[in-house]
């Protein structure tokens, strides 16, 4: 029972990983209709950022602050420079961009900081809480973190004309467009949020992987899976989909098919998704008229 | 090339070279992961470049210039594979040297030996370099795992003959190797020792899943087979969750930077490790020449480099290797007498290896596992330095 209760929290500990970076996935995919590969790479990137900062003798929330800012600057510009000339440009042009943009962060961070893992502080006690030896107060304090984002999330997009336009600038750029929205904007504003997104998860899940230009790697993968999984239009299910990877990897790792197959449970849950139900379990069914 | 090369089988002449060598050149090559997850080994490769920089500011070897051609294979065999073909074929190089990574290495080896290109000094720990019947032309640096896990057998059978075993190892053949080299020499009593073992890839974000695993199985000693990320990793969660087992990690995993500051050095106390090379962030060094001596390189011939990267100090002391290797060759710089010269390293002392190990035996992989109290005493020194 011990074990059990460790694996199923440690699975809600790695869950929270997952679903923070899926929500920043879910979020760029929300306003621009794409998935952006180097989602990972960026919040590595952002990361970094704060570590500089840190380094440098800045307090934990400015540089939290500072680059939660700057990330979603760079998002912007990101989108201004390099997304926008290939806006019309096939499927396949923009996967390649994205795949530029992963393979240049990782080398330019591995450049500039080096490959030797750091350690990225975090700014909960590192007691646990109530003496509870299942889960850090790191990744506790994680989880609640990332359910804040989301929330703060549902608000801006449910509540604000801002996030009512970008979601309709995301679902039909030409009706958008005719009732007086900026839809490059709104492209630009998303992948801005998407970065700031981004760029949280990546402070958060520094402190328990560890800070090196591959740490967002193997997170993506799982990523995705949750994405995929929760739907990947819907933040709740980004989110829930998160903790269902960590716990479902775990569980299933540990009990049923042995450690040496663990990866592979994400991509079966990947697979398995696209194949039953691709639009998630939480996700809205397209009806298109033709 | 060719007239050098019937030169060199009727031996009248003086000079004899391979390819690669003129009067003022020796060209070598060697694959590095520059790009890929295991980018950050590529400063094998950076700090090897310097190292020869340095030579040849200091005149080269035997008056040659050392002119090395290091590609990154992104630790990805098939293009291992490929780049060791162009520096062979295209490059003509004479030798390869310090290629990095178990699986590249083994996906070069074949056509290295049958080429007949001398494999010198290769950086990756495997059990299958050490094999001069089979493939002549393959030489490694790093001790096997076989060496490596000698003398924490011999401890943990000294203090701890039923001790309940969990083993953690990476999914590959790093891992693997390692595995097999802790059952085989626990012998018979493997199969009643070793309780619980778990695997992870290194694409892994974390190990913490299997770790649970293992202190659920009651385990009371623990084998970390984990490259420098996971190993650290371990340590933190076995901490963290109460377990508190007889904690062994690799010597590749010893790293104060790497692994035991970023595990948190009050967590890392008593974790056994054992270690080769001199780790400059260890206080004992202090005064060291040696050390000193590996300062003042880093600081004028690769400024850009880490002061506190263990494997900073390996590029260091594999490339002097080779640089003894070449000395001893003189001026009959061919591919068959490199070899014979590398398996012939009499009372040559490399000043950053641990004093256990400093005098290289003449071949470094077979000949070490036999020479194994050096480890156990490593072993115990590693043990100090984590208390």
């Amino acid at each position: 029972m011990e074990a059990f209760l460790h694996q199923v929290f440690s699975g809600l500990a790695t869950g929270g990983i997952y679903a923070s970076l899926a929500l920043a996935l879910v979020m760029i995919y929300q306003s621009t209709n794409h998935i952006n590969f180097a989602q990972g790479e960026m919040a590595m990137f952002s990361t970094y950022l704060a570590w500089s900062m840190i380094d440098a003798g800045l307090a934990y929330w400015w540089a939290f602050l500072l680059t939660v800012a700057i990330s979603f600057i760079t998002g912007v510009v990101i989108e201004r420079i390099i997304i926008r000339p290939v806006e019309r440009a096939p499927v396949l042009s923009v996967v390649t961009v994205f795949v530029a943009l992963l393979v240049i962060f990782n080398s330019v961070a591995g450049w500039i900081f080096t490959y030797t893992i750091k350690t990225f502080p975090s700014p909960f006690p590192e007691q646990p809480l109530f003496g509870n030896r299942y889960i850090s107060s790191h990744e506790l304090g994680a989880i609640g973190i990332t359910l804040g984002v989301l929330v703060v999330l549902y608000l801006f997009f449910r509540f604000t004309p801002l996030g009512l336009a970008m979601r309709a600038a995301a679902q039909n750029a030409t009706s958008s467009r005719l009732s007086g929205i900026r839809v490059g904007w709104m492209l630009a504003l998303g992948w801005g949020l998407a970065a700031a997104v981004g760029a949280v998860a990546g402070m958060l899940i520094a402190p328990i992987v560890y800070l090196d230009p591959n740490m967002m790697s193997g997170v993506l993968l799982y990523a995705f899976a949750a994405a995929l999984v929760g739907g990947i239009d819907s933040p709740f299910g980004a989110v829930l989909g998160g903790f269902l990877v960590g716990v479902l990897e775990n569980l299933i790792g540990a009990y049923v098919v042995g450690t040496e197959l663990k990866l592979t449970v994400a991509l079966v849950l990947i697979i398995g998704v696209l194949v039953f139900k691709p639009t998630g379990l939480f996700g809205r069914v397209f009806v298109s008229r033709v | 090339m060719t007239l050098a090369l019937v030169i060199a089988q009727t031996g009248h002449a003086e000079k004899s070279y391979g390819p690669g060598v003129t009067d003022s050149e020796i060209k070598i090559g060697q694959t590095m992961p520059y790009s890929g997850p295991l980018s950050a080994f590529g400063t094998i490769g950076r700090a090897q470049a310097a190292y020869f920089e340095m030579i040849n500011a200091r005149g080269g070897v035997n008056g040659r210039k050392i002119k090395l051609l290091s590609l990154d294979d992104g630790y990805s065999p098939p293009k291992t594979i490929e780049q060791t073909r162009k520096l062979v074929e295209s490059d003509e190089v004479l030798l390869l040297f310090s290629s990095f990574g178990t699986p590249p290495n083994t996906a070069a080896m074949k056509y290295l030996n049958a080429k007949k290109v001398p494999q010198l000094f290769i950086a990756a720990t495997g059990m299958k370099w050490g094999d001069p019947k089979n493939f002549p032309w393959t030489m490694a640096f790093l001790p096997s795992q076989k060496t490596g896990t000698a003398g924490y057998v011999s401890h943990l059978l000294k203090t701890r003959p039923d001790a309940k075993i969990g083993v953690l190892y990476q999914n590959d053949d790093f891992g693997k190797d390692y595995l097999k080299a802790l059952r085989d020499q626990l012998g018979s009593k493997a199969a009643s020792m070793v309780i619980a073992e778990a695997s992870y890839e290194s694409t892994d974000p974390s190990v913490d899943s299997q770790i649970a695993t293992l202190q659920g199985s009651g385990a009371d000693t623990f084998f970390s087979f984990a490259s420098p990320k996971f190993a650290a990793q371990s340590i933190r969660k076995a901490y963290d969750i109460g377990w508190k087992p007889l904690f062994f990690i690799p010597y590749s995993a010893q790293s104060v930077n790497a692994v035991l500051q970023p595990a948190g050095l009050d967590k890392s106390v008593g974790v056994i490790s054992s270690a080769y090379v001199k780790d400059p962030t260890d206080p004992q060094w202090k005064g060291d020449a040696a050390t000193r001596e590996w300062l003042a390189w880093m600081k004028s011939y690769y400024p850009e480099g880490d002061l506190s990267e263990i494997y900073n100090v390996y590029a260091y002391t594999n490339a002097q290797l080779l640089i003894q290797v070449l000395k001893q060759c003189g001026d009959e710089l061919t591919r068959e007498h490199v070899m014979k010269q590398a398996a012939n390293l009499k009372n040559f002392e490399l000043p950053m290896l641990l004093p256990a190990y400093a005098s290289i035996p003449a071949r470094p992989i077979t000949t070490r596992s036999s020479s194994c109290n050096s480890c156990a005493s490593t072993a115990r020194s590693g043990f100090a330095l984590a208390r």
